[in-house]
């Protein structure tokens, strides 16, 4: 049986719980059904999913040096 | 970057602090230190302010820890301590502004639709060695509204659960989806198709709209 369609708009509301893996199995497969034949939903599905990747690295927002230092110093000099 | 004690280990370095060993504090809180970091700038935006609050919440921490009753995981409570310090900095420099006009109440996020559609190769996984790259992806997320920064911060920079970011935030899940939706929507409009258009593979998709 085919999937009921879904519009563009719908599967950008969804997007993100897509990506979480948080939408139920009918949503998914409907999702899905689209975006195998949309070229913008998926571009907009694989730049998400970059841009997710790439804030998740670790070397993004770095910390300043010595924080630890002298965080400790500070708890020793508590009264 | 290094692991956080287990649970149990944990409880027992909660345990020996309370107690009185303050060495043991450094040991509970060093594997938090970056997280506590960047939820503060993640408020703030300013590196000296952000180590300030991060210094200070870890402070209170240290002064509040025998009234940590292990309802929540230690980290979800650090990082509570460390929002709510920094978001009382943020009004504290800015007296007449009670709430950000920014900030949209919950439920009044409104849609917002992607605008960009260039069809983006994989990222290498190096691209964020070169300063550059970095601090375009940072200067990014700091150009997102508060609200939709620190859900992005909290849930995707830092990997907390939806529901570890809507108890930090105070806001409701469905709250935490909607804005973490328009948060990498917005953060994907603003990057693509890379610095220098190196992250498309096809240039035809720009300004296409499908409707």
């Amino acid at each position: 049986m085919a999937e009921i369609e879904i519009s563009c708009v719908e599967v950008w509301r969804e997007i993100s719980n897509y990506l979480e893996q948080d939408v139920s199995p009918e949503l998914r497969a409907r999702l899905e059904a689209h975006l195998k034949v949309c070229t913008h939903c998926s571009a907009v599905l694989d730049g998400m999913r970059n841009v997710v990747g790439l804030v998740a690295d670790g070397r993004v927002i770095q910390m300043p040096e010595g924080f630890g230092k002298r965080l400790y110093k500070k708890i020793e000099e508590l009264p | 970057m290094p692991q956080p004690p287990t649970a149990g280990g944990e409880a027992e370095l909660i345990r020996r602090v309370c107690g009185g060993e303050r060495e043991a504090f450094c040991e509970l809180v060093h594997p938090y230190e970056r997280m506590v970091y960047v939820t503060a700038i993640s408020v703030l935006k300013n590196p000296a302010d952000a180590e300030d609050v991060a210094q200070e919440a870890m402070l209170k921490a240290f002064t509040k820890l025998a009234s940590f009753r292990g309802e929540s995981r230690f980290s979800t409570w650090l990082i509570q301590i460390t929002y709510n310090e920094a978001k009382m900095k943020l009004r504290r420099g800015r007296p007449n502004l009670f709430e950000s006009i920014d900030d949209p109440k919950e439920g009044q996020d409104g849609d917002y639709w992607p605008r960009d559609f260039a069809d983006w190769r994989p990222i290498p996984s190096d691209t964020l060695e070169r300063d550059e790259e970095r601090r375009a992806l940072e200067n990014a997320i700091d150009s997102l509204q508060p609200a939709y920064r620190e859900v992005l911060v909290l849930r995707d920079v830092q990997g907390f659960s939806i529901e570890e970011t809507s108890t930090v935030l105070g806001v409701s899940k469905p709250t935490v989806k909607t804005r973490l939706l328009r948060a990498r929507l917005m953060l994907r409009d603003t990057l693509a198709p890379g610095l220098d258009g190196s992250w498309s593979r096809r240039q035809n998709y720009r300004k296409v709209r499908p409707w």
